[in-house]
């Protein structure tokens, strides 16, 4: 394995978890704050450096620090960074770096910078793992914090208990009958209760009610951060596609899709801010799994992209609405609100990372569209067609919901509501790297290919060429092509898009 | 690089550069001035402008009919097995992350930026420019003190973005981000008056069949790829030039593709049965309506017909039934016309009449021309186009002082100038045409029917759904949401 320069994983861990331990004991509000903006802002610099080394190594493959701090304290290899994961760690800081920028004061009483530093660990320690028990520890451990909040907050936790329950029960379940099997030789029986664990995780339709009950129940900041990283898709790329059969994911991308169509269309007609955020989210990040389960290299290269994507503009949306609710309270989507005249700056700030989520042209969501949409329809155009209905229905929900909250009427107010510095710093951030994303996508895209060549190599040494390729359909189908336009199939077979 | 490679990259850039100008200001709440807005506005549509004629002045000097700009791949993905570049034996890797091969065989998947200067574009980008610096030059008095003054200009920036890429666009990807572009833009300017919500409702509507049809648009653009392997016009129409391409498809194909690119166009150009979205833009600024419903975006879907003309021309059906959507929206909208008691509307379904023998022109011409030798008979309907656009216009921006030009026009002539309404016996002797008369009132029902067959059926079941869901983790929390 390829040695890092410095132990930047460990540090980009356990920063956030010793700073949670710091932060937990401070009394002042305020005070709690500043501290876990320092900390997050030093995890920052720490995965930053953790990215920056791994791609001056040059290599595309595991990288672990050169100190090995790990192993010589639990004798083994614990957080490794490879190509799948070394942009996902900074992402993730980042993301909980501004969602902590953004907390307004008059939530500072309200909001455990503690247990968010501690779910930051989680989270990245997560991302830098490819154990499988190791994963699935840290995502059982990653599920409780939620649960902590929702009852010190006093709601209910019945759908969520029963949800995260059980998904470790099944995670737990299915790495026990794999564990110790041959990649290429896993039992469906272990490989079943796996998907299902992930499936429900990943709130895929009919698991989906967690989400939903998650983010109307407990803070927008936790609800954001548990969901937006897309912790399951992550261990559906560790765990299951490296020696799913074809079979087994062919199901899974069938399910995605419907979930994806399912949560577009029940984001149309949300009458509530929170369960409208939710099921946004659900559908695009079933698009991921979609594509992840499509298994070809133009449509896994799409959906890391979109999953890129979704954190950057799910995240900006959300902290756009945090900030909407900090000034006017739980937001319905019944009425005309008319926020726009009191908060112009959050109603572009809304137009530009709900267009982000909707894959809109000159966004970072665009390109990452265009692959999956053009991986799934090689795969099956019916697919890809409906990969376009569903960004359809998500943009009209889109818009729908910026009518209803920004305009309409005329917001009244005696105080100024106008966006504060730091909220405008955290959301712009966001929106600049979104567009900017948008408008020169290359690296991170070959970046994501990169990627996906790394983990579908991996699944064919395991399972094998999906037997689609080589279908008599197919080969019926390129000499179509061929007979249609001898000019371009001559191109089409090489340069298919 | 050449003049003509710089001539299109400014035709491009001006605009672009005005998105990005007034657009990042808005974004860090520094907005320009009316006066610095003004000049702004002015100067990229003046060099745009001339930039679009001396591409013109030049083809014809040089005789060129078709002029292709390539700006090379925004996003290009190599295979990796097929590589030709040696491999470091110090790396692990087949190849550097950053530095992918030099020569790769193929690439495994390409976006370009690629415009196309042609008979086609060239005048539509020129009729792009001379209306929208035409409207700039309106709205700035027009708008003067407005409190969205900027927000209009931003979206008008970014209009006519989306119209220049969608006019001078060289494969069908770059063609879908104009046509979004222009999407958005034209609906938030429907709800520009954004506090009262009329607008925002009727905004919500255009947008909701703008990305219907976007989605016909995306899915033709799919299943082209799929089936020829590429997405640049020229290489779908063959070698020949606008008009006199010759698409590399089946006819079975291109009555697939055909139809789902009608789809969109219907959509996007208020074609029978989505027309109903047309006088609810009218609720947007006087100079807005002009330039999106009057004179371009309005044309944009019998644009995308003349430009995809080679694949109507390999089926018959889909020719007819070009043919025949447009003669039915100008009996629709010629119905509808009679009867509208504002100006804007009445002007609307006007333009409406006229495209709908646009696109008729272009099914049957693009049946006609190369069966007959003439496929230069495209050049009518282009001609329809550049004409109907400006005489638009042009109306459009008179509404506004329509009475004072009829109070003009009585004066010159000395009398009143007022129709004589019938009288209540003329209408008793006719019931049918009250029947009539009422059904043009409410335009032909084709909203309410799309609305009650096809809205609400779906609305209703994901209502219910959501019911049942609230239900559900209701029950399995033990107690309701307290956001209920």
């Amino acid at each position: 394995m390829n040695e890092l320069h410095f132990a930047w994983i460990e540090f980009a861990i356990l920063l956030p978890l010793f700073g949670a331990l710091l932060v937990s004991r401070l009394k002042n509000p305020g005070t709690r704050q500043t501290a876990a903006l320092l900390v997050g802002a030093l995890t920052l610099v720490a995965a930053l450096g953790d990215f920056e080394d791994f791609y001056m190594l040059h290599i595309h493959q595991a990288a672990s620090d050169r100190w090995r701090l790990m192993t010589r304290i639990f004798g083994r290899e614990l957080f490794v960074v490879d190509e799948l994961s070394a942009p996902l760690v900074p992402l993730v800081a980042l993301l909980y770096l501004l969602t902590n920028l953004a907390t307004l004061r008059t939530k500072l009483p309200r909001v455990s910078f503690g247990r968010l530093l501690l779910s930051e660990s989680l989270t990245i320690a997560l991302f830098s793992s490819v154990d499988p028990w190791m994963i699935i520890a840290l995502m059982s451990a990653g599920a409780l914090l939620p649960y902590l909040e929702l009852r010190s907050r006093n709601q209910p936790t019945g759908v969520y208990v029963l949800h995260m329950g059980a998904f470790v029960a099944l995670m737990v379940l299915g790495w026990s009958l794999l564990d110790g099997k041959p990649p290429g030789s896993q039992p469906l029986i272990g490989l079943i209760p796996l998907m299902l664990g992930i499936a429900i995780r990943c709130g895929v339709f009919p698991f989906h009610l967690w989400i939903s009950d998650l983010f109307e129940n407990s803070s927008f900041a936790t609800s954001l951060l548990t969901c937006t990283p897309l912790a399951g898709a992550y261990a559906l790329v560790r765990l299951v596609i490296p020696t799913a059969s074809h079979d087994l994911l062919a199901v899974l991308r069938i399910v995605a899709v419907f979930t994806a169509i399912y949560s577009s269309g029940m984001a149309m007609v949300q009458r509530d801010v929170r369960r409208f955020i939710a099921c946004l989210f659900t559908s695009h990040s079933s698009l991921v799994l979609a594509g992840l389960a499509l298994a070809t290299p133009h449509s896994t290269t799409g959906a890391l992209c979109l999953w890129f994507s979704i954190i950057l503009a799910t995240g900006g949306f959300g902290l756009t609405l945090r900030s909407l609710e900090a000034r006017y309270g739980r937001l319905q989507l019944t009425k005309y609100l008319g926020l726009y005249v009191q908060s112009p700056a959050l109603a572009i700030c809304f137009v530009i990372t709900g267009l982000a989520s909707v894959g809109f042209p000159g966004t970072l969501g665009f390109i990452a569209t265009d692959l999956l949409v053009d991986g799934a329809i090689s795969a099956n155009p019916i697919i890809g067609a409906l990969v376009a209905v569903v960004e359809a229905l998500n943009g009209i929900a889109m818009l729908r919901a910026y009518f209803l909250l920004f305009t309409g009427t005329r917001h009244m107010s005696t105080v100024s509501l106008q966006v504060r510095p730091r909220e405008r710093l955290a959301v712009l951030t966001l929106a600049a790297l979104i567009l900017g994303g948008g408008i020169y996508p290359q690296p991170g895209v070959v970046s994501r290919h990169d990627a996906a060549d790394v983990i579908l190599s991996e699944r064919e040494k395991n399972v094998g060429p999906d037997p689609r390729e080589s279908t008599p359909e197919a080969e019926v189908g390129a000499a179509e092509r061929t007979r249609t336009s001898p000019q371009s199939a001559s191109a089409s077979a090489a340069d298919r898009r | 690089m050449t003049a003509f490679t710089i001539l299109g990259l400014i035709v491009v850039a001006a605009p672009a550069l005005l998105v990005a100008i007034l657009g990042l200001s808005s974004l860090f709440s520094r907005p320009l001035s009316e006066r610095r807005t003004s000049v702004v506005v002015k100067s990229a549509m003046f060099t745009g402008l001339i930039a679009s004629i001396s591409i013109l002045a030049l083809m014809l000097i040089k005789n060129e009919r078709r002029v292709p700009i390539e700006l090379g791949h925004w996003v290009v993905l190599h295979d990796h097995d097929e590589a030709t570049e040696p491999v470091d034996p110090r790396r692990e890797a087949p190849h550097n992350t950053h530095t992918p091969p030099a020569h790769p065989a193929h690439p495994l998947y390409h976006f370009s930026f690629k415009f196309e200067f042609d008979r086609l574009s060239v005048p539509f980008v020129i009729l792009t420019f001379v209306l929208c610096g035409t409207i700039g030059a309106f709205a700035d008095k027009y708008m003067h003190r407005e409190a969205g003054f900027n927000r209009f200009f931003v979206l008008y920036a970014i209009f006519v973005m989306g119209m220049v890429v969608t006019s001078v666009a060289g494969t069908i990807e770059t063609m879908f981000t104009g046509w979004e572009l222009v999407g958005l833009s034209s609906t938030l300017l429907v709800a520009f008056f954004q506090e009262r919500p009329n607008p925002c409702r009727n905004g919500l509507r255009v947008w909701v069949v703008y990305r219907l049809s976007d989605a016909g648009l995306l899915s033709a653009a799919i299943l082209l790829h799929h089936v020829v392997g590429e997405g640049d016009f020229d290489r779908l129409m063959g070698a020949g030039a606008w008009p006199e391409g010759v698409a590399a498809l089946t006819s079975g194909q291109a009555l697939t593709v055909g139809l789902l690119l009608l789809f969109a166009v219907a959509g996007k150009s208020a074609l029978v049965p989505f027309s109903g979205w047309l006088p609810r833009a009218m609720e947007g600024p006087t100079p807005s309506s002009a330039i999106f419903y009057g004179a371009l975006s309005v044309h944009l879907g019998a644009f995308l017909l003349l430009r995809v003309s080679p694949i109507l021309a390999l089926s018959p059906v889909l020719a007819a039934v070009v043919v025949l959507l447009g003669l039915a929206t100008a009996v629709f909208a010629t119905f509808a016309v009679g009867v509208q008691t504002d100006i804007k509307s009445a002007l609307s379904f006007a333009s409406l009449t006229q495209v709908g023998f646009i696109v008729a022109e272009i099914g049957f011409f693009t049946w006609i021309g190369p069966r007959t030798g003439m496929p230069w008979l495209l050049y009518f309907p282009l001609i329809h186009i550049l004409g109907h656009g400006c005489l638009r216009t042009l109306q459009f921006l008179r509404a506004p002082t329509l009475l004072h030009d009829y109070r003009v026009l009585e004066n010159a002539f000395g009398g009143s100038l007022t129709i004589v309404p019938p009288s209540a016996d003329d209408r008793a002797a006719r019931p049918g045409m009250v029947r009539l008369y009422r059904l043009a009132m409410n335009r032909g029902n084709l909203d309410a029917i799309l609305v009650r067959y096809l809205v609400d059926p779906v609305l209703a079941v994901f209502r219910s759904i959501d019911r049942f869901e609230r239900r559900w983790i209701s029950r399995l929390n033990g107690k309701p949401s307290e956001f209920e």
